[in-house]
């Protein structure tokens, strides 16, 4: 494949390793695009480098069994382990190095990048850009500039208990930690977390989804290139590497992806209570009252959905909550703002990413031709199987008990439900599980206010759709089903740190009444200083000056 | 009512069930949210603690022996001063936080809301069993949750006392005492719950863990370990050797997750550090320490004999240096200081947790972060008694532990600044002060917007122009933005 650039041979042996295990990993995924696999697996026996071949070449004619087990997963871990006890990563050079580099790899590989996510999802190449190569690059530009003062330690009142004491908070490195990302944004989902982990000092395995193998063996190669190959690895694979990689005892795991899955990496930590954050997703309503810009908030509504990797986003709008009278306007606009972007046609727009694979392909369809679904499409229904494409639809009123209200939609599908009183849809989303965002496009302040008091999401739009991720002050993860820890900007610092607490004293300020014996006027005395009544103190001072 | 049904033997997931959706529902009324509610149950709770200092003082003599002015300091004033702080800090900790908004967004506003996560469950442990187990109650009300407290068993007397004066001055329609043992627990941790927190040991917080993840329930597991103190020389030693003593012995007879496990000094050092806790043992304990009323027993005949095992170990009952004597019918062992006890000896390979007190020697100070780090579990506190500046420095660069502490023992755990938890095997999550708001709650991003400051180039059909000038903007050079402006305005 012509994907497989002059990049990869320039490095044989810097990147040997994690390719190694990519290419092998790579035959025990599903059976989508088989083509593909085989040029991927296939390629590497021209390097020239034993360890690849012997693992390539075991597998390269064998069904199903991947070479990287549990034992090489050890092996693996151990190595960083050491560096990580070196204390190489520790450094403050070390960390910018390595930010520096991811920038760097960013800069000269835009193309290759956008190549590879327009391969694996034809992901538009401003969208690519937008969301995949400048979320990373202004990740780490903002790391870069404030690595030092997130790595200071943050001094801390102390109080009277301790005096005469000072305090501070220590941010430490986790260790050796594990991050297993997902193929929606199979980039920025990779390196965002890989910048946090680095900023804090850490070793990392990362382990890119096997569904956007382009984007995979594209980070791997990149990686193996720019990056320091004793701290930061990349770890190809499906199912059997990553059940290999989470028998290892890891410092933290930041996984992305479904609750499904997420419930099982949380399971494994737990054998060996490694801290986990859980990036999942949910049903992120979007609620519309009938006082706003109609024309923007259907833009912003479209862009959150179709212009955001055609719905298969964990933030993308998953639903419409609107009033009953006011939802034919809504779609009216929709389906101008839809037009307006993508043409008269959007089966033949470049403007969309397709659908991931045949298998999420099948169960969007699914869900669009349950027989009390299907036919409440308003807008849209076409699909291509050949192209993986199926049109921006929207559906009116479909029953709260179809399967498209139940999970996930995570692609092009629109539901609008209706409701009599706005007000009432917090219960609604309420009832559900709590979604990783949800949004509200009002101009009542009142409503806003009673919006964001009432409803439970990881995070909030109000008047727009995922712009919230975008603003790294801004912690992002979700609650309950929708995940656990956040990320971004110093948060993603913060998510990869221990906060060790440290205490200073001297010598000087002792006072007898801590120790044994504890008689009664040690105790009266206890007793005052600790209610703080300066009266009580001083009596019991006076008492215990002739005790 | 609902307590009775508790109370029975017959606690059971069907139990466990109706408990949780009683408090759901009235977490779901939005009862637990409002600032009144949860004044008002912080309030009582001081008044609880105001009005049954006496009881709750029997309970923990009853228990665990435990010395007044040690139950009055450790466990009631902390948790008043927990109260308190609470009451004095909510408002300000409830307010959203306003964030910074970038260029991608504007024109916008941002804030962080912190919601309440729902309904948690906290499940406490015997040493601290009055403290451990409402400290985390105050952080959960505080945020704004309904709450099940599960005690500790093996301090019956206190969870006894905490079921009925929970029951009377605390909202029961939200707040709620669980007594059991394993069946209980288990039927509890089968339910869904927004957030467990649990104190006590790694093997339970396995399994803790294990069952909240079934559930995608987030966790806070404060756990123990063996800490280190490690002694330099040149120092106050008869300060530092208090200090470790109030830490060890003043500390529920060694019996506390934060309490030194063992001493790290230097050959040349030790014998004098050994004969200083001598004098101050006896100058605090007396000559015969099994009699001292400041002294608290061992929990149980469990804890007691495995104490005792670890102590009659062959290659580590030869090392006593001091005490070594046992009560059994009391439950007493005395303060004991072992000196040059074997790595691979038990006593050196779990955590102690009792009056026992092994003292390792090495050559040079320097190499004790090594020897603390080489088992790779990293402890719950890490304490160093020097003068040295560098050597603090390196101390608290090299050695990773949930807190550290220079010059003192077990005292980080009184300032509400420090966030108080384990890292690895010594727990996760931390608590105290704001941080036990923060641990109880979500932190939800919110970005606000109006319908100005809508940008063409945000939607397709992406033209070269427009990316051109998304490109120039994001990059934030200014010419860029001006060509690409100047260009993308004819495409």
């Amino acid at each position: 494949m012509a994907f497989v650039s002059a990049g990869l041979f320039k490095h044989p042996t810097r990147c040997y390793r994690s390719t190694s295990i990519i290419g092998v990993g790579l035959l025990g995924t599903s059976t989508y695009r088989h083509d593909y696999k085989i040029n991927r697996v296939s390629f590497p026996n021209s390097i020239p480098s034993s360890y690849y071949c012997c693992a390539t070449l075991s597998t390269t004619m064998e069904e199903v069994k991947p070479a990287f087990d549990a034992d090489e997963a050890a092996i693996l871990v151990n190595g960083l382990r050491k560096t990580f006890n070196s204390g190489k990563t520790k450094s403050y050079e070390w960390r910018i190095s390595q930010l520096e580099s991811i920038s760097k790899m960013v800069d000269e590989k835009e193309k290759e990048i956008i190549k590879a996510l327009h391969e694996d999802l034809s992901k538009p190449e401003l969208e690519a850009y937008l969301s995949e190569i400048l979320m990373v690059k202004s990740s780490c530009t903002l790391a870069l500039k404030e690595l030092k003062q997130w790595m200071m330690p943050k001094k801390a009142e102390t109080s009277l208990a301790t005096y005469p004491s000072s305090a501070e908070i220590v941010s430490e490195p986790l260790g050796v930690v594990l991050i297993i990302s997902t193929w929606n944004f199979p980039f920025s989902l990779s390196l965002d977390p890989v910048i946090g982990a680095i900023a804090a000092g850490n070793a990392v395995v990362l382990k890119p989804s096997e569904i956007a193998p382009a984007t995979s063996s594209l980070l791997s190669r990149l990686i193996g290139e720019y990056m320091d190959q004793s701290a930061v690895i990349v770890v190809e694979g499906a199912v059997a590497e990553t059940s290999a990689l989470l028998e290892q005892k890891w410092d933290k795991i930041f996984f992305t992806g479904g609750a499904r899955v997420g419930r099982i990496v949380m399971a494994a930590a737990a054998k060996n209570l490694t801290p986990v954050t859980l990036e999942l997703g949910g049903k992120c309503p979007a609620i519309v009252d009938s006082n706003v810009n109609l024309q923007i908030a259907s833009r912003r509504i479209v862009a959150g959905k179709w212009v955001c990797n055609n719905g298969q986003a964990c933030i993308g709008v998953d639903y419409i909550i609107t009033a009953k009278e006011f939802a034919p306007k809504l779609i009216e606009a929709l389906v101008s703002a839809v037009e307006e972007i993508f043409g008269k046609d959007p089966m033949e727009s470049k403007e969309r990413s397709r659908i991931i694979n045949s298998f999420h392909f099948s169960r969007l369809i699914k869900l669009l031709d349950e027989d009390k679904v299907s036919e409440k499409i308003v807008f849209g229904g076409q699909r291509d199987g050949s192209q993986l494409q199926i049109a921006p639809t929207i559906l009116l009123d479909v029953p709260e008990d179809s399967l498209i209200m139940q999970e996930e939609i995570f692609g092009p599908l629109l539901p609008i439900i209706t409701v009599e009183r706005l007000e009432d849809s917090f219960a609604m989303i309420n009832r559900k599980s709590k979604p990783l965002a949800a949004y509200l496009f009002s101009d009542d302040e009142q409503m806003k206010r009673e919006f964001v008091h009432n409803v439970y999401a990881g995070g909030m739009a109000i008047n727009d759709t995922i712009l919230q991720v975008t603003v790294p002050s801004l912690p992002f993860g979700g609650v309950g089903e929708s995940g656990m820890g956040s990320y971004h900007g110093k948060f993603s610092f913060d998510a990869f740190s221990h906060k060790k607490a440290v205490l200073y004293r001297s010598f000087a300020g002792e006072s007898p009444t801590r120790y044994p014996p504890y008689t009664p006027g040690k105790q009266k005395q206890i007793k005052a200083l600790l209610s703080g009544n300066i009266f009580k103190i001083i009596l019991a001072l006076l008492g215990w000056f002739k005790d | 009512m609902g307590i009775e049904v508790e109370k029975k033997a017959g606690f059971d997931t069907e139990s466990a069930k109706e408990v949780v959706k009683e408090l759901r529902a009235s977490f779901v009324a939005g009862k637990t949210k409002t600032y009144e509610w949860r004044r008002t149950q912080l309030t009582a709770m001081l008044k609880m603690m105001d009005e049954n200092e006496p009881q709750i003082v029997a309970a923990l003599t009853d228990d665990l022996s435990k010395p007044e002015l040690e139950s009055s300091i450790y466990e009631i004033a902390m948790l008043k001063n927990s109260c308190k702080l609470a009451l004095k800090e909510m408002k300000h900790w409830m307010m959203p936080k306003k964030a910074k908004t970038s260029l991608t967004s504007f024109p916008s506003s941002a804030e962080i809301v912190s919601d309440p996560l729902g309904v948690v469950l906290i499940i406490s442990a015997w040493n601290y069993p009055f403290l451990l187990s409402l400290d985390p109650v105050v952080g959960a009300i505080a945020a704004g949750n309904a709450i099940v407290l599960k005690p500790s068993e093996i301090s019956p007397s206190t969870a006894s006392l905490l079921a009925k004066l929970v029951k009377k001055y605390l909202d029961c329609s939200c707040i709620k005492v669980v007594e059991g043992a394993v069946p209980e627990t288990t039927a509890l941790l089968e339910q869904k719950w927004d957030k467990i927190m649990y104190t006590g040991n790694g093997r339970i917080a396995r399994i803790v863990m294990a069952a909240a993840a079934k559930h995608l329930t987030p966790v806070v597991l404060e756990l123990g370990g063996k800490s280190p103190v490690i002694v330099d020389s040149g120092i106050n030693l008869q300060v530092a050797t208090r200090r470790i003593i109030a830490g060890k012995w003043g500390c529920n007879n060694g019996q506390a997750c934060i309490s030194p496990d063992y001493i790290i000094t230097t050959k040349d050092y030790a014998l004098e550090l050994v004969d200083s806790f001598k004098c101050e043992l006896e100058r605090f304990y007396g000559k015969n320490p099994l009699e001292s009323k400041d002294l608290s027993r061992i929990v149980n005949s469990n804890h007691f004999a495995r104490l005792l095992k670890l102590l009659d170990e062959d290659k580590v009952s030869s090392k006593i240096v001091y005490g070594g004597e046992r009560d059994e019918t009391n439950l007493k062992i005395a303060p004991t200081i072992l000196l040059d006890v074997p790595q691979d000896s038990l006593i050196m390979n779990e955590e102690i947790f009792g009056p026992l007190l092994p003292i390792i020697m090495i050559d040079k100070v320097e190499d004790s972060f090594d020897l603390i780090n080489y088992s790779g579990a990293k402890p719950l506190a890490a304490y160093l008694f020097t003068n040295n500046k560098k050597l603090k420095e390196k101390f608290v660069e090299k050695v990773s532990a949930g807190g550290l502490v220079v010059n003192d023992t077990t005292v980080h755990l009184a300032e509400p600044s420090l966030p108080f938890g384990g890292v690895g095997e010594s727990g996760m999550g931390a608590y105290h002060g704001k941080f036990s708001f923060d641990t109880f709650s979500h932190k939800k991003a919110v970005l606000y917007r109006s319908f100005a400051g809508d940008a063409a180039v945000r939607y397709p059909p992406y033209t070269a122009g427009k990316l051109r000038l998304m490109r120039a903007l994001l990059g934030g050079s200014i010419m860029g933005i001006i060509r690409a402006l100047l260009g993308w305005s004819k495409p």
